[in-house]
């Protein structure tokens, strides 16, 4: 790779081809449980969710250093889902991951839950409370900060969304964690070139990425989103980077995985349930015959 | 009995809460402060002297500032969040709301210039929907406290509190009223003066504008029962309450629109629990301009002789 800035940042997987298999199917299993969810409630933001399903496993089942059964834990790293909109997939990762139980999945968005429909600190393992678009990185930045006083080394994770990136806040945050120095900070961006109402180019055009993010100081990192050599190589990368925060560019496709939803900015929102709950019969009897039976266990 | 102090010294409640925050910061290493390039203005500065290690400055930056402060309190800091009122309460409305009401989060939101203590600065800088908007917000603990000495105890104070607390600091100087005077705790009125004929009920620069008041209108034999309402939120109902039941008759007096603020606080618990004749000092739903402090309480009805007229019609309306 290059950190001067060249075209694009090429990241190498050295991933052992067991950490890769196993993520995979972790990722597969995120997807059913999202959708599962989603079609449940009858409610919820299905595309942005299967966007970041490869980047959500790579974090909670490989880099980042959690422990269920201390959510609390002050020297955890922190994980902000500033597109929180995205919360389902999240609080499958959560479930999965052990801090709290799959059955619980089957409440979102339900009176008494905590699972609402955008994430909350009351559900176990969510660190911080989002939804309104462009502040998780300001927040992130406050973490990181704190950490820093207390001479923690946890690092501290950001995902943000494409169109996130109207919001001025975000650029506010983005100078700060450069200000102050902050390499414990690695945004995601799930960069899947769809926004509410259409095309981000469209609707308001970013302008050039990479070098809005570079020009504040940023180490910018480009990958595929989907592919997990990549995003955990470049999770590493950032992990060792020093002086300056770093931004991981994960080009990624909205509704990835489900052919009716792929690229099509309306499933942004939960569109037709009928098609989805159908959709997710489906995939339910798939996975249910899989001959990796691991799928079958994890079925409800 | 505490009376104003006419011709002896004044300090701006934002004095009292710079220097409290380096006590604070001395007695707590928690204690982190957030700033947005007005520190000499806050009076963060001295903070930043005494530790730059917990001193944050984020630019001219507001939202950014709020949210970093909810992420620095989620790790277990005491935060408190410097600017001026107009941008604490309202640039940075939904970040407040909703980083750091909603999660409860021990961020302390101090902001000065409060009213047409901003004076000359003109609207731009006059906060006086903040009171109702923040108000408006669940989880919040609202202080406006009216003199250097309860400021000090109100920053104290708000740092224990676990969650969010808005501290409203004045631009210009305030006499110093309670010297040695009565313990203050959030929540609780504190009653400068005890009579049965009219309640006036004050926050923040205008329980001096009252007493003015009051002392006047004891000259003319009428006794007034004085609150200073320095918490908004939670009110003091049982003090108020006490009071109208003995007086009939009621003025709120703040230096905010009479939409949202104390006069409506006032009358939501009164509405509810004693309907009371009250009139409410304080803008009436316009903006003022640029002026000196007392030319503008003057012109817009809000200085002690127009509480005392309020005082005197009121008490007409009695049942």
């Amino acid at each position: 790779m290059n950190r001067e800035g060249a075209e694009v940042t090429t990241v190498a997987g050295a991933e052992s081809s067991d950490i890769v298999r196993n993520l995979t199917r972790w990722t597969r299993l995120l997807r059913y449980d999202t959708l599962r969810m989603i079609s449940n409630a009858d409610s919820g933001h299905p595309g942005g969710c299967m966007s970041m399903a490869e980047i959500l496993t790579c974090l909670y089942f490989e880099v980042m250093r959690v422990d269920p059964r201390r959510p609390d834990w002050a020297d955890r790293d922190r994980f902000i889902l500033s597109k929180g909109h995205g919360a389902p997939i999240l609080y499958a990762a959560l479930a999965r991951k052990g801090f709290f139980p799959v059955e619980e999945l089957k409440s979102l968005r339900k009176i008494g839950s905590f699972l609402h429909g955008h994430p909350d600190i009351s559900a176990p393992g969510v660190d911080m409370t989002t939804g309104c678009l462009g502040q998780g990185l300001s927040a992130g930045v406050g973490m990181a900060l704190a950490g820093r006083h207390d001479r923690r080394d946890y690092r501290v994770f950001v995902v943000i969304g494409c169109g996130e990136m109207n919001e001025g806040q975000l650029w506010e945050g983005a100078a700060s964690a450069s200000h102050f120095h902050l390499d414990q900070i690695t945004v995601v961006l799930d960069y899947n070139k769809l926004q509410f109402d259409g095309a981000v180019d469209e609707v308001c055009a970013p302008g050039d990425v990479r070098g809005r993010w570079q020009s504040l100081g940023w180490n910018v990192l480009e990958i595929d989103g989907h592919d997990i050599p990549q995003i955990l190589g470049s999770l590493r990368q950032a992990n060792e980077c020093r002086g300056k925060p770093t931004i991981i560019i994960a080009h990624t496709i909205k509704g990835k995985g489900v052919d009716f939803m792929e690229n099509a900015f309306l499933w942004h929102s939960l569109m037709d349930n009928g098609l989805l709950t159908k959709y997710v019969e489906r995939m339910q009897h798939e996975l249910n015959s899989d001959p990796d039976r691991f799928y079958a266990q994890c079925l409800w | 009995m505490a009376s104003t102090l006419k011709g002896e010294k004044t300090i701006p409640t934002r004095h009292a809460y710079g220097e409290t925050l380096v006590e604070l910061g001395k007695l707590n290493d928690r204690v982190v402060v957030f700033e947005a390039d007005i520190s000499k203005s806050t009076q963060t500065y001295r903070f930043a002297e005494a530790f730059p290690d917990r001193f944050f400055n984020v630019g001219v930056a507001e939202q950014n500032m709020m949210a970093m402060a909810a992420g620095a309190a989620i790790c277990g800091k005491i935060a408190f969040v410097s600017t001026y009122a107009v941008f604490g309460s309202m640039r940075a409305c939904e970040q407040m709301r909703t980083s750091v009401a909603y999660p409860k989060l021990n961020v302390n939101i101090a902001v000065s210039h409060a009213g047409l203590t901003a004076y000359d600065d003109g609207v731009t800088h006059q906060a006086i929907e903040d009171l109702g908007i923040v108000r408006s917000i669940p989880n919040m603990t609202v202080v406006q406290p009216c003199d250097a000495p309860s400021t000090r105890k109100a920053v104290m104070a708000a740092a224990k509190i676990d969650g969010p607390v808005y501290l409203r600091l004045t631009r210009i100087g305030m006499p110093i009223l309670y010297d040695a005077g009565p313990d203050f705790e959030i929540g609780k009125a504190i009653r400068l003066r005890r009579g049965n004929d009219v309640t006036i009920v004050a926050i923040g620069d205008m329980v001096f504008q009252a007493l003015d008041a009051a002392e006047q209108l004891a000259i003319e034999g009428i006794g007034v029962d004085l609150l200073d309402m320095h918490t908004i939120k939670p009110l003091d109902q049982e003090a108020l309450l006490e009071s109208v039941m003995r007086t009939g008759a009621v003025v709120t007096a703040e230096d905010h629109n009479v939409v949202g603020g104390l006069g409506s606080a006032v009358a939501e618990t009164l509405g509810e629990h004693r309907p009371t004749p009250m009139t409410r000092i304080g803008l009436q739903d316009t903006f003022a301009e640029s002026g000196a402090y007392d030319d503008l309480l003057r012109h817009y009805g809000m200085d002690a002789r127009h509480i005392i007229e309020a005082a005197r019609k009121v008490m007409g309306r009695k049942k």
